[in-house]
């Protein structure tokens, strides 16, 4: 499970996270809600290991382990998955060759043995069929030209192959429109099981609509300041951030 | 006496820049005395028992180059080179010539196997005939029977000068004359080996051809001679892979490779090349003057040449087309690397002469560490060259802030109906990119790896299956230790 205790962060000397505390089981699906500005991404992205961003106080574990003092490539192989905002462009790199190069890699810090083309090109189908995507994606340069549904349901396809252990959704609902939502949420649902635990980062309700999380937290000004069932959810869409945190 | 007295190998753990052909053959070598004048002209001339009308053209190769002077136009700069202080004949101790491969002194084949060119697996296996040029010989020659009976001419060029004088009595020097250049100049009075290629009208070279270039010897200059004639309608596409010992002091490597092509003949070169680079201080490498250039004589003939540079000190070298032939097609697809301090300066030339005559130049430029990368190219299309078309891309990638990248593209037209489009770009690889790239587990070394491949894509995708893959290797081992 994901614990996170009284995690604070800046970037360039300006303070964002002002102390961050949470637990996710594992198993379970949070939700994180809050206004623009209240600390969501820079929080997926200390998770995940971006530079640029200074721990000041505070821990980070997955299953024990100190996340913060880990490389980003070692989160990945540990099982942590960050769902890009905005997911990079990469030209000429195709798709294909990027997911297996990035499955052989956390297969090998794992320990385990690297899928050759023929096994790869028969998971990556059976990934693709079952999450209804077209194989095209796999021909195509890793999101060069995609649309930004396409983008995430790259995104989706990647987390599918990667097997993550956690995952976390930075804002995955972002600009799509209600088919691409749904391939997002039923991609996270079909990966839902004991072993399994995801943090799902939004502004708005209406994923949340097709992702039931187990628990919600309000994040606003770098503090989580309310957690609460499904319910809370609906209650914030209702009434606005403002109103349900006082 | 046996031809190998005593062996001993070391195999120079790769310390600096992951460069793995390092390590130094340690092979009785006999050596025209230090120095370059008249006299070492003639040794080597005698050494291969060259006929008169030789001699004399490389005399007068000589005497021209006494009155050059080194060009220094290139956005290079290194420390002159001495010269009277470099060896320009070395050769294995062999008495005899070797017949075929299992006359081939045993040293030197395990030598080429641990550069991965095992000959005699190639020769069975792959089906790539290929020429080891060691030093200033040409060491084994692979499949010649197979080639002979398709009418195929592959040997080294000290032998086709024995058995076919009369073709390189022809082309020798018809492509770049002797007083080309300052480097092509001294080549021809000094070259030693290096390979001849002829493809008789009509045939179709069923495999790949290759030559291996291998710098041993300490102090010496490797020049090498490649001449290769395609007759009308006939096919060939040419491997040339190159290393060198790790040393501190600078070598001399400058080549010249000559291209003809008849009436729809299509002759496709590739180069992957590897001399050693020098030190991160800069220290050592090999200094690559090379000329390489390929005249389409005939009507819609072509000459392609795709190009990997990730070694030498200094890279010097401008594959260029010289488009004789009505609708003839040039093509050049280059990847050049440098880090730590490596210079290079390469490009093309398109000299567009017939009619409907095509070119296309993709030029991909990366630069980590120190490295500084020009760009430089000329199309030229001549009065006469009507309908005439080139299109240029160059692109540039920095990897670091101490680097550089230039582009120096020049165009001289003198025809109203030619079209002409150049493009060029330069890009650093992006922090986000290569944060994508770990998050989703791969290290920042093979997240740079993988962006480098994507941007070189269009040129990687030229070379032949084999290189392809040996290409990608290198680009990710040559700029090993350049983000972070």
């Amino acid at each position: 499970m994901l614990k996170i205790e009284n995690l604070t962060a800046e970037i360039d000397g300006k303070e964002i996270l002002k102390g961050i505390t949470l637990e996710v089981p594992a198993g379970e699906v949070h939700a994180i809600m809050g206004p623009n500005g209240s600390g969501k991404s820079t929080l997926s992205y200390v998770l995940s290991g971006r530079e640029g961003y200074e721990i000041t106080g505070g821990t980070a574990t997955f299953n024990g382990i100190d996340l913060l003092a880990m490389e980003p490539e070692e989160r990945a192989a540990a099982g942590v998955f960050l769902a890009f905002q905005y997911p990079v462009e990469l030209p000429g790199v195709g798709n294909a060759n990027f997911l297996r190069t990035a499955l052989n890699a956390i297969r090998r810090a794992r320990g385990e043995v690297e899928v050759d083309a023929m096994q790869f090109l028969k998971l990556s189908r059976a990934k693709i069929k079952a999450l209804q995507m077209s194989e095209d994606m796999l021909k195509r340069n890793v999101n060069v030209g995609f649309s930004g549904g396409e983008k995430k349901r790259n995104e989706v396809l990647q987390m599918a192959m990667l097997e993550p252990k956690l995952a976390i959704l930075d804002e995955t609902d972002s600009g799509l429109d209600i088919d691409a939502l749904k391939v997002v949420a039923d991609g996270v649902n079909a990966m839902r099981g004991p072993e399994f635990s995801a943090l799902v980062i939004t502004h708005y309700q209406r994923l949340l609509d097709h992702i039931t999380p187990d628990r919600v937290h309000v994040l606003m000004g770098g503090r989580i300041v309310k957690t609460g069932g499904p319910e809370l959810a609906l209650e914030l869409e209702a009434e606005g951030y403002a109103k349900v945190a006082a | 006496m046996p031809a190998v007295a005593e062996t001993i190998e070391t195999v120079q753990s790769a310390q600096e820049g992951g460069y793995k052909f390092g390590f130094e053959t340690k092979i009785e070598m006999e050596f025209a005395p230090k120095g370059l004048n008249e006299d070492i002209v003639r040794f080597i001339s005698a050494k291969k028992g060259e006929p008169e009308w030789l001699l004399e053209w490389r005399l007068k190769a000589y005497a021209m180059w006494l009155k050059m002077e080194e060009p220094d136009w290139a956005a290079v700069s290194y420390p002159k080179f001495d010269y009277q202080d470099a060896y320009y004949y070395a050769a294995p101790k062999n008495k005899v010539v070797p017949k075929s491969l299992d006359e081939v002194d045993p040293e030197l084949l395990r030598t080429y196997e641990k550069l991965g060119i095992p000959l005699r697996e190639q020769e069975r296996l792959q089906g790539i005939a290929v020429d080891a040029v060691f030093d200033s010989v040409s060491v084994a020659t692979s499949y010649k029977e197979r080639l002979g009976k398709e009418g195929i001419i592959f040997c080294s060029i000290s032998e086709a000068v024995h058995t076919h004088p009369e073709l390189v009595k022809q082309y020798l020097g018809s492509v770049v004359p002797q007083g080309d250049n300052y480097f092509a100049c001294l080549n021809s009075a000094v070259f030693t080996d290096g390979s001849f290629v002829y493809i008789p009208k009509g045939v179709r070279c069923p495999m790949e051809l290759s030559t291996y270039f291998r710098i041993n010897a300490q102090n010496t200059g490797q020049f090498e001679r490649t001449l290769i004639v395609a007759e009308a309608g006939s096919h060939v596409s040419y491997l040339e892979g190159c290393t060198a010992p790790q040393r501190d002091e600078n070598q001399m490597h400058a080549a010249v490779v000559e291209l003809v092509a008849m009436d729809d003949a299509t002759i496709k070169y590739s180069t992957v090349q590897n001399w050693y680079p020098g030190d991160a201080e800069g220290k050592g490498g090999i200094y690559n003057f090379v000329t390489k250039r390929g005249a389409c004589r005939g009507a819609r003939s072509k000459i392609s040449w795709t190009q990997v540079e990730t070694g030498s000190a200094i890279t010097w070298k401008y594959p260029s087309c010289i488009l004789q032939g009505d609708d003839s097609v040039g093509e050049f697809y280059s990847v050049a690397i440098t880090n730590n301090r490596q210079q290079a300066d390469t490009g093309t030339k398109m000299w567009h002469i017939g009619k409907n005559t095509r070119s296309t130049i993709v030029s991909k430029g990366i630069s980590a560490g120190h490295g500084q990368n020009t760009y430089r190219g000329l199309v030229k299309i001549s009065p006469k060259a009507t309908g005439a078309r080139n299109f240029t891309q160059c692109d540039s990638l920095l990897i670091g802030d101490q680097c550089g990248a230039h582009t120096v593209p020049y165009i001289e037209n003198r025809c109203a109906s030619a079209k002409i489009e150049h493009e060029a770009t330069t890009s650093r690889i992006a922090e986000d990119q290569l944060f994508y790239c770990r998050a989703r587990g791969l290290n920042q070394e093979e997240a740079v790896g993988l962006i480098v491949n994507g941007f070189c894509r269009e040129v990687l995708k030229e070379l032949p299956m084999e290189f392809a893959v040996e290409a990608q290797k290198l680009l990710a081992i040559s700029l090993e230790g350049s983000v972070g």
